[in-house]
């Protein structure tokens, strides 16, 4: 099942707009921060991990999601934010750390919560399962529609809680799907050097569901894949497993000298960049005219700079709100 | 403005040098954990043990805390002496029982049969907008649970000392460094951790705390960061004519409840600065060695400057505002005289 015109043009327009959110991001993340770096410093302080280059999956998972689904990401969620679509302005505010944010600044980067599109985040590596798995479990005990999708690093793989929870999604039989995004580095160990398989899809079967690897950041079949296995929840069928291989264009965080990286490795992947390569199967399908890509191009990058200045002009919190929302 | 005859290193400089220094020495010493290879650790603290050591010895894990701590744990009954390293304390969530129902109560459940010689280190403590799982304390939770000693150093010639003692301890160590102290790339350190650390190696005593600065008037106790803290304020007392005495724990377990008795007997005052949560911790911990032991050295009741029972924020005004800090320090000493 390829995508649509319409949802090729919704999968760019995100991918863009996450893209454009990311710059903007590294380009106000160094104000304060210089001549001597310290991450505790300037308008957005806190360790910063960018998305740039995974925006492929991020948008061919959420191409087959609605608001009511569910979602849990990492410590690196802003693409998977964006495509799940989550409010730009309150997200962009709450990593500025202002009232006006998803949280009022309780969260940060590594915390994005919102209710109303069922989005919610851990920083500790894995423990979006859990919370994913039992949204699952939710939705089929109260009869309710909706597919839980937890997205996590490959590094993630290795953590206990994962297979705990791969096998509680299959032996109830869950509406749930795994999304890993392998970008092949987990800060500075690589996967080659810390997971004893290459190719972790194979692990879907040590839990009797189906398991697919995807090759190249591809947004089509990552869109194919997904597809699929969103379905295959949906109807009652159980749990999935998708890994996708994908490249991590930016540092692990910002300031992030990337020594550990084989020399030539990031030069090749940004030849791989997915935004361009889109953009180019877009025009050589037929499937968008210059015009309107630009128009995309445009508009995302407009949106981008509206969030950003509503993070940048909105109010700090009040420092003893820290004090508040600790219960329901 | 080295004096002559000084070396001043960082924190990290002084974890990682003991550590060689050992490894040198004690074949059996390794170090595993996450990025602590080829990136010489997030924070510094291993840089340079791979390229002396090698891969063998030197051994970064994949993420998973539970499997290389509990094999630490089975490494240490075999014969080996494991450095492993959490991360962020704020990680224990994923792999506690390795650390408390397994490296902690080994030695204990075998009746001494199995020693569990290893070391712990993990990086502690927030004031750079990290967010509630990457800037927590957690002295409370590790100093609670008995089996384990906690070290916790406010400097480099201490860190240095300290990581030699762990190494060469027959029990488990818990050795929890201060990111703001630690001296590393990314974020700014105060000055004052980073002072003389002699080159030859040498063992400073667990269980055993130091007082940092004398004083008559009032005492105040803290550990890590808020000893920094706690040093700060007494320069501005004394402007205010207040002579602080600033006891720096450097363990928490053992706990040397004689030093803390000893001064405040001394001063009649006591103020905790604890940058873990108020409730249930360090604080209380400190103020009962006291009260219970002898109530009547005390001339009015004592303080607690502590992080406040809320997670940890990320927006800097909040995070500020919760965190101790010199000038609530003086408060709290101007409230008791008020009180
Ligand atoms: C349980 C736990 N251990 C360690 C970390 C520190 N940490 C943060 S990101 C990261 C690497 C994660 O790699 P991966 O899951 O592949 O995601 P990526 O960063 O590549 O997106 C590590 C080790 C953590 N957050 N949680």
């Amino acid at each position: 099942m390829a995508p649509t015109r319409e949802q090729q043009h919704w999968m760019y327009r995100n991918m863009v707009t996450s893209r454009k959110f990311e710059e903007a991001i590294a380009g106000i993340y160094f104000e304060g921060k210089t001549p001597v770096f310290s991450m505790a410093d300037g308008p957005i302080p806190g360790e910063m991990h960018l998305s740039d280059g995974q925006e492929p999956v991020a948008v061919g998972v959420c191409a087959h999601l609605n608001a009511g689904d569910v979602v849990t990401a990492t410590h690196r969620p802003h693409h998977q934010a964006i495509a799940k679509g989550v409010d730009l302005d309150k997200m962009a505010a709450e990593i500025f750390g202002k009232k006006s944010g998803l949280s009022g600044g309780r969260g940060g980067h590594m915390h994005l919560f919102d209710a109303d599109v069922n989005f919610a985040c851990s920083g500790i590596i894995a423990q979006g399962m859990g919370p994913a798995v039992g949204a699952a479990l939710s939705r089929k005990m109260q009869n309710k529609p909706g597919v839980a999708v937890a997205f996590v690093g490959e590094g993630a793989v290795n953590q206990g809680g994962w297979h705990e929870a791969m096998n509680l999604a299959a032996t109830w039989n869950l509406p749930f799907v795994c999304v890993i995004e392998d970008n092949a580095w987990g800060i500075s160990v690589s996967k080659e050097d810390s997971t004893a398989i290459s190719n972790n899809a194979e692990r879907a079967s040590a839990y009797g569901m189906p398991g697919v690897r995807i090759a190249d950041n591809d947004p089509y079949a990552i869109f194919e894949a997904a597809g699929e296995a969103i379905s295959r929840a949906r109807e009652g069928k159980g749990p999935s497993l998708i890994e996708v291989e994908t490249y991590r264009l930016a540092g692990h965080f910002m300031g992030d000298a990337e020594g550990y990286r084989p020399e030539g490795e990031k030069d090749a992947l940004f030849e791989k960049d997915p935004i361009p390569k889109m953009r180019a199967n877009m025009l050589a399908d037929g499937m968008a005219s210059v015009a309107e890509l630009d128009t995309i191009e445009a508009e995302a990058a407009a949106r981008v700079e509206t969030a950003i200045k509503f993070a940048r002009e909105s109010a700090d919190p009040a420092p003893e709100d820290a004090l508040t929302s600790v219960f329901a | 403005m080295n004096k002559p005859n000084e070396r001043k290193l960082t924190i990290a400089r002084a974890m990682a040098e003991a550590v060689a220094q050992e490894m040198r020495v004690d074949p059996s010493v390794f170090v595993m954990g996450e990025d602590i290879g080829k990136l010489g650790g997030v924070y510094g603290n291993t840089r340079g043990l791979l390229e002396e050591f090698g891969a063998e010895r030197i051994r970064d894990t994949p993420i998973s805390e539970t499997a290389f701590i509990g094999a630490a744990v089975g490494a240490a009954q075999d014969g080996m002496r494991p450095v492993v390293e959490l991360m962020f304390v704020d990680f224990f969530g994923v792999c506690f029982d390795a650390i408390y129902n397994l490296m902690a109560k080994n030695i204990y459940f075998s009746g001494g049969n199995f020693k569990v010689p290893m070391v712990l280190m993990t990086s502690t403590g927030g004031g750079y907008s990290d967010a509630g799982q990457h800037s927590q304390c957690l002295y409370g939770t590790f100093a609670h649970l008995p089996g384990m000693k906690v070290v916790c150093p406010s400097n480099a010639y201490d860190a240095k000392g300290l990581m030699t003692a762990a190494m060469r301890d027959d029990s488990p160590v818990v050795y929890m460094y201060h990111k703001s102290l630690q001296g590393m790339g990314w974020l700014a350190t105060e000055p004052g951790a980073t002072v003389h650390t002699p080159e030859e190696s040498y063992t400073l005593e667990i269980g055993k705390a130091k007082v940092a600065r004398e004083g008559s008037d009032v005492t105040i106790v803290s550990v890590g960061m808020g000893v920094h803290h706690a040093l700060k304020a007494a320069a501005q007392l004394e402007e205010k004519g207040t002579s602080a005495e600033v006891v720096d724990l450097v363990s928490l377990v053992p706990l040397d409840r004689d030093t803390i008795r000893k001064s405040v007997a001394k001063t009649g005052r006591l103020i905790v600065v604890d940058e873990d949560y108020m409730s249930y911790g360090v604080s209380g911990e400190v103020i009962a060695s006291v009260t219970e032991h002898d109530i009547s050295v005390l001339k009015a009741a004592p303080k607690r400057v502590a992080y406040p029972d809320v997670p940890i924020p990320f927006a800097r005004v909040m995070e500020q505002y919760c965190l101790p800090n010199p000038d609530k320090i003086v408060a709290a000493f101007d409230g008791m005289n008020a009180a």
